[in-house]
């Protein structure tokens, strides 16, 4: 069988980023997070990028799609800023 | 500034509303730039993806033969999955694929790149890999953009910048968007040889299938396509992001056991997975629109427009996308008056019936409020399908009665009264 299940981690393996070190462009405040109930960023990120650690919301934008799902239904604003990053940075899709 | 530094237009975003705008710009004189923040024009873009060929034939006769389009759509299909079985309709057609074919498969990124060609060749340019932080804005309107420190200034600019449209919220225009009006889709782009896509899908070389899924999502409002490109075949997931987030668990995770659903999966084999992306999509047709589409000096089309259409059978975007760019474009070539483009485009885009066809299918989102489509019923059918196909040498049961309990065990004569009454009330 080729055709596998894939895991988070082969997911984004399978596409191309650049990853603008110490500038995410996605600001998320765990304060925030830390009161919110609700943490729809846990199962809606398409690319996973929030996940509980230690009980926490702990956010990596190292992977992310770029789609906006998080900042659209963060609903404490959790998510204090949603940029594109810069120019040349993030992921670059080739057959999509 | 020199009056040589300034353009006709500034045109964010060379998706398919951006270059449609600027190619007709360009085409007809117009100094035009286009900014695009991706290294290339499509590599930021994901979609399902299939465009209806009506909107490319708008934009200019034959314009489709030169595009690097997939597979000519001849084949629509829908999937009722239950557990492990699945009951799929097949339409076939080959009149979709005679004359100007109504549909072709796309890849965004070839799509794309080819469309921000086209514009530089008549003339406008297209600078990639800038993206634009902020609007320019002088005595109420807006002049011009920046990008890092660098300003640029244009008569008109035209947001073209996606769903997401973050000019649209600078300008004013509208607040952000809202989960409730958005789907989140993901997707798996899994290569396979042209030969066995045409086989497994009973289609000629050239030719292709799609396919609408539902009953692959847990019961959150959604479905799956399936779309056969040339060499490969698009497969992903749209959810409803609110019903989503009140469940347990992650889409990602829901969209894997679609994949390998034993109805899919035979489809797909053999295959390699070689991109993941996911997007957002406007869901809710007509009434996602948002009232201001303009203002002096700044126009919103396509996708940050949230401009679709889905129907479940039907989903639209791309075309509508390209239609909001000719009409912006056609409003800027007429206006005489900065202050009349706005209204310019929103008759235009009444004269090329983008908001007819907005308006003809407005309440048909309230369908997917109807939570046993994606659950209930699809099983029901299934589970009738398994009834009427099951021989195993004992004495048959009396079909209607038996038929009858099929239906009682997924739904009550009360819900499929509501449920009815709300899909009449919709169409």
């Amino acid at each position: 069988m080729t055709i596998k299940k894939l895991g988070p981690e082969e997911l984004l393996s399978l596409d191309k980023f650049s990853v603008d070190e110490g500038h995410p462009h996605i600001l998320v405040d765990k304060a925030i997070c830390a009161t919110c109930k609700a943490r729809p960023c846990l199962i809606v990120c398409p690319a996973r990028c929030y996940r509980l650690k230690d009980d926490q919301v702990n956010f990596e934008y190292a992977g992310c799609l770029e789609c906006g799902t998080c900042r659209v239904v963060c609903m404490d604003k959790g998510v204090t800023s949603w940029n594109y990053p810069r120019a040349t940075f993030g992921v670059t899709f080739r057959c999509s | 500034m020199a009056e040589e530094d300034k353009f006709d237009a500034i045109v964010v975003g060379a998706g398919p509303a951006g270059s449609a705008c600027a190619y007709i710009l360009a085409k007809e004189g117009k100094n035009v730039l286009v900014l695009e923040r991706g290294n290339s024009a499509g590599s930021k873009n994901v979609s399902g993806g299939r465009l209806y060929t009506y909107a490319l034939e708008l934009l200019e006769r034959d314009m489709y033969k030169r595009a690097p389009l997939q597979r000519k759509i001849v084949r629509e299909q829908i999937m009722l999955l239950g557990d492990r079985g699945a009951t799929t309709i097949d339409y076939f057609n080959p009149a979709f694929g005679e004359e100007v074919p109504q549909s072709y498969s796309v890849v965004r990124a070839e799509l794309d790149e080819w469309f921000a060609g086209e514009v530089e060749t008549q003339g406008a340019t297209v600078a990639s890999g800038i993206l634009v932080d902020e609007l320019i804005e002088e005595n109420g309107k807006i002049v011009g953009i920046r990008s890092g420190t660098d300003e640029m200034r244009a008569d008109i600019v035209v947001a073209a910048d996606g769903v997401n449209s973050l000019l649209g919220q600078k300008a004013g225009l509208f607040p952000d968007v809202r989960a409730h009006a958005v789907g989140v889709g993901v997707k798996e782009t899994i290569e396979l040889p042209d030969s066995l896509i045409s086989s497994r899908f009973a289609l000629q070389d050239n030719e292709g299938a799609a396919r609408v899924a539902i009953g692959c999502t847990d019961g959150i409002s959604g479905g799956a396509f399936l779309y056969t490109n040339r060499g490969s075949i698009s497969l992903g997931i749209v959810f409803n992001p609110e019903q989503a987030a009140k469940q347990p668990r992650h889409i990602q995770d829901i969209f894997q056991d679609f994949k390998m659903h034993p109805a899919i999966q035979p489809l797909i084999e053999g295959g390699t997975s070689v991109e993941y992306g996911a997007h957002i999509v406007p869901e809710i047709g007509f009434h996602g629109i948002p009232k201001r589409l303009h203002r002096e000096g700044f126009l919103v089309v396509g996708d940050a427009a949230q401009l679709g259409i889905n129907t479940g059978l039907i989903i639209r975007g791309m075309d509508l996308a390209i239609v909001s760019g000719l009409a912006a474009a056609r409003a800027i070539l007429k206006s005489t008056a900065q202050a009349d483009t706005g209204a310019l485009y929103m008759q235009q885009l009444e004269e090329l019936l983008l908001l007819a066809n907005e308006r003809a299918y407005q309440n048909f989102h309230n369908i997917f409020d109807i939570s046993r489509i994606f659950g209930g019923y699809p099983k029901l059918a299934n589970d009738a399908m398994q009834f009427l196909f099951t021989v195993d040498g004992h004495t048959p049961k009396p079909m209607l009665k038996e038929l009858l309990g099929v239906v009682k065990k997924h739904a009550s004569y009360g819900q499929l009264a509501a449920d009815g009454w709300k899909a009449y009330r919709s169409l």
